[in-house]
């Protein structure tokens, strides 16, 4: 079995009196396509933030690569190869596609921020002919690919793709996913947070659930979905 | 008594009455800025404009000064609705309010400033209320009527809009503006109209503060600039959308600066308070008395 | 469908002058400029052409921090100032002359634009901007009860007797030094620009989050740009006291500069190194224009229409207008 890339242990998180998540363990191997599901508010986000380094204080550790990322800031775990989208994409609105492409390339790509380099993450996302438009000149699915195309661009180790998959067609969700999958191939670890069950199941070598901000369950996709407080966390209440 | 100690109590006293002015004028901010999200970075020159507008209309009648601030009221909610209308069409629809929307607001208050050069001159005008020359007193403690009826008509304008946010359907959708637009969309109000209408609101009580203003200190075209960080400081730290707190705030800014001048020469009072501000600013941003986020 | 129709590359790279030729080029200008104002002579030509060039620096300063980075500051008077006083300060303890005045005002700038950077930290937007403000009053507090420096009556600066060769006269040395000034801070400009310190500017201006997951270092680069700007905002301030032997607070701090270093960005175009330029040039020759044949208060009074039309009519600016809608 190929290492451990990840390891959360005992992460937690309060706002004020909330407690949005707590005690999360979890162990990511390298290459691995991790599912992490859970209804609205059960704190998939809150752990993502504090994965990526937006909450910079929280309960509990993150080891990515034998590192403790403790104490580090978003853009420092970036360059480690800890990418993130965001779940409503966040284009540079103010730059054309491929200059935003060109801010990862530039600060924290593994090679020169070229003309070519960017072209390339374009290519990967099928966004090439549009790379001298504005970011509001595209399609909402356009976004969605945007936003990868700029995570891969900082060829990445781990990537949380956070609902990356929101609101698309049945089609542009297919598009999404095939995407998503020629990237684990070529070596990246995926996290994928997502409603679109579909999606995730597809995807998905594993699967972890998180409830209320505590994870439970963690396994082979179809037992955990089969697993009585799972579909009660879903359809009961 | 101790004279240390009487100056002391009269600064915090003149303070206080201090104090309702910058509730006065820090109020009307706290519904634009703090309850629509409208930096209206010219508010002070608004009051500038009334207090000079009142001085002119007391030199030509001899009314009462407050009284005709009152009576400015309405024609300062109607420019203020109009504003608002300019502000939303060009800037809140397009979603270009940050940078421009500022300098939108920083050009208003420049043209209305430089407006009054050009018309009433540069030189400070005043309007003497038939009190201005009476003061109370209370043993040591000083309570000039010039500072005392301005402080009334300011927390009784400050009480009235209160009970008018609180009580009334209109009232209570301006204070559900702030807090969702959506939410209002849903009850199919349309939420354009309510802060058009907050919006002349906020301009309107600029007017009376502008009032109050002109009878306790003289004015000129150029009095609003000190105002700008005090009343944006007052209602930071009176937590943006609360009137208690911005009343709260006025008076603690007030009995600051007045203390700081009585002991320190009156140079020196912008300084501590607008230290404070960038402290708040800096420590506290949701304010003294607002809550976390 | 879009693997069939390969598209070249973008190239807007190959048309883009090179830094190094872009700042030949500008001391070229500079110069030839500086020789033109030689050429007239005028006393007057001197002064108005400073007046033009000062606002050159301060608009294009504040536009490395208001318009790449997009964090608007109301306190560009107090940078100014702080220029200005460094110089009467230096001047009045250390007799020392304008070269190294305007080289200490920026460090001054510079270290105040940094505290001001640290204020990033926590505020954005109008809090941001609000905060600035506030920093200029301060500032003007302190100077007005600073009496080394004049307090609040002001100071009197002597010019010198002698005067370089190549100089007709204190005017024309003060008026080239200004030249230079502009030109040298054109060039910054847009070398940042056109840099990865521009880049990063600019993403963190769109969305400070997705910047820093993107791998921008926010802070550091929110810092670096306080830093330039305020130094350049100092440095434009610095020959005031020459300008018109004398300075006092209420001038140096006057509200026309915090007003024009927005204005003039806005009208030519903020984000661009070319927009504060064109904006200076234009609303800075007006003024002088309307100074002279006008009053001093409708100077003023064009600066705030012009203001507040452009930013109805023309958000983007001069340059945003020839570019199109985008």
């Amino acid at each position: 079995m190929s290492e451990i890339v990840l390891r959360a242990e005992g992460v937690g998180k309060r706002f004020g009196g909330f407690t949005a998540l707590s005690g999360v363990d979890l162990e990511v191997r390298a290459g691995e396509r991790l599912g992490l599901i859970g209804p609205n508010g059960s704190g998939k986000s809150t752990f993502t933030n504090c994965l990526a380094g937006a909450f910079p204080s929280h309960d509990g550790a993150f080891t990515f690569k034998g590192q403790k990322l403790a104490g580090l800031k978003s853009h420092e775990r970036a360059r480690r190869g800890l990418a993130r989208t965001f779940q409503l994409p966040r284009p540079f609105r103010g730059m054309t596609v491929i200059d935003n492409i060109r801010v990862p390339l530039a600060y924290a790509g593994r090679d020169a921020a070229t003309d070519e380099r960017a072209m390339e993450c374009l290519e990967s996302v099928e966004l090439a002919a549009k790379a001298n438009r504005m970011p509001k000149e595209l399609t909402q699915v356009e976004l969605r690919r945007l936003e990868l195309a700029r995570a891969t661009a900082l060829k990445p180790e781990l990537l949380i793709a956070d609902e990356a998959m929101a609101g698309l067609s049945h089609a542009e969700v297919d598009q999404i996913l095939a995407l998503l999958f020629r990237l684990n191939e070529a070596g990246t670890t995926i996290i994928m947070i997502e409603h679109v069950m579909r999606a995730v199941t597809e995807f998905s070598q594993r699967l972890a659930v998180l409830v209320a901000g505590k994870k439970v369950a963690d396994g082979e996709p179809r037992a955990v979905l089969s697993m009585p407080e799972v579909e009660e966390a879903y359809l009961g209440r | 008594m101790d004279p240390d100690l009487a100056l002391l109590l009269n600064g915090i006293v003149s303070g206080l009455l201090l104090g309702g002015l910058y509730a006065a004028a820090a109020a009307g901010l706290s519904v634009s800025f703090g309850m629509l999200d409208v930096v209206n970075i010219a508010h002070p020159a608004f009051m500038v404009l009334a207090s000079l507008l009142v001085a002119l209309l007391w030199a030509a009648t001899g009314l009462d000064p407050l009284l005709l601030s009152l009576l400015l009221t309405p024609a300062f909610w109607a420019l203020g609705a109009a504003i608002y209308v300019v502000y939303h069409h060009f800037f809140e629809r397009r979603g270009d309010e940050a940078i421009q929307g500022l300098a939108f607001f920083f050009g208003i208050m420049f043209i209305i400033e430089v407006a009054l050069v050009m018309t009433v001159g540069p030189d400070q005008h005043f309007a003497d209320a038939s009190y201005a020359n009476i003061t109370w007193r209370l043993g040591e403690i000083d309570l000039p009527l010039r500072m005392l009826v301005p402080a009334a008509l300011a927390f009784a304008a400050i009480g009235a809009l209160a009970l008018f946010l609180r009580r009334t359907f209109t009232g209570r959708a301006i204070a559900a503006v702030a807090q969702d637009r959506d939410a209002l969309r849903l009850l199919a109000i349309d939420p354009v109209r309510i802060k058009r209408l907050a919006f002349g609101i906020s301009i309107a009580m600029a007017a009376l503060a502008g009032g109050a203003l002109v009878v306790v200190q003289p004015v000129d075209a150029w009095s609003g600039h000190i105002f700008i960080g005090r009343v944006f400081a007052v209602v930071i730290m009176g937590g943006l959308s609360s009137l208690g707190g911005c009343v709260l705030a006025a008076l603690a800014f007030g009995v600051v600066e007045n203390v700081t001048a009585s002991f320190y020469g009156p140079s020196w009072s912008p300084a501590v308070a607008f230290g404070c501000l960038l402290l708040v600013l800096a420590f506290r941003p949701q304010g003294l008395f607002g809550r976390a986020a | 469908m879009s693997d069939t129709a390969l598209p070249a590359l973008p190239s807007p790279a190959p048309r883009r002058m090179g830094h190094g030729s872009f700042w030949i080029v500008t001391i070229i200008i500079g110069l030839l400029v500086a020789l033109a104002l030689r050429g007239l002579g005028s006393e007057y030509g001197y002064f108005a052409a400073t007046f033009v060039l000062q606002y050159i620096v301060l608009a294009t300063a504040w536009n490395i921090l208001g318009g790449y980075a997009g964090y608007v500051n109301f306190g560009a008077a107090a940078f100014f100032a702080a220029g200005a006083y460094t110089t009467v300060a230096m001047g009045k303890a250390l007799g020392l002359s304008l070269l190294p005045c305007i080289a200490l005002a920026a460090l001054v700038g510079g270290a105040l634009g940094f505290g001001t950077g640290i204020l990033t930290l926590r505020l954005r937007g109008a809090y941001f901007a609000i905060a600035t403000l506030c920093l200029s009053v301060v500032l003007q507090t302190l100077v007005v009860n600073w009496d080394y420096v004049g307090g609040s009556r002001g100071a009197y600066v002597l010019r010198p007797r002698e005067v370089p060769w190549p100089f007709d006269g204190y005017s024309g040395l003060l008026c080239t030094v200004m030249v230079a000034m502009a030109a040298a801070s054109v060039a910054i400009s847009r070398t940042i620009q056109k840099s990865r310190l521009g880049l990063g500017l600019t993403a963190l201006r769109d969305d400070e989050a997705a910047a820093e997951a993107a791998g921008v270092p926010t802070l550091k680069l929110k810092l670096i740009a306080t830093s330039i700007s305020g130094a350049m905002m100092a440095a434009a301030g610095a020959p005031l006291p020459y300008l018109g032997s004398y300075v006092e607070p209420n001038t140096a701090f006057g509200m026309a500069y915090a007003v024009n270093a927005i204005a003039m960005p806005l009208i030519g175009g903020m984000g661009t190194w070319s927009g504060p330029l064109i904006g200076a040039v234009l609303l800075a020759s007006l003024q002088q224009a309307a100074t002279v044949t006008i009053s001093s208060a409708a100077n003023l009074m064009i600066v705030g229409v012009v203001l507040v039309g452009f930013v109805c009519l023309a958000p983007h600016g001069i340059v945003g207008l020839f570019r199109g809608r985008r």
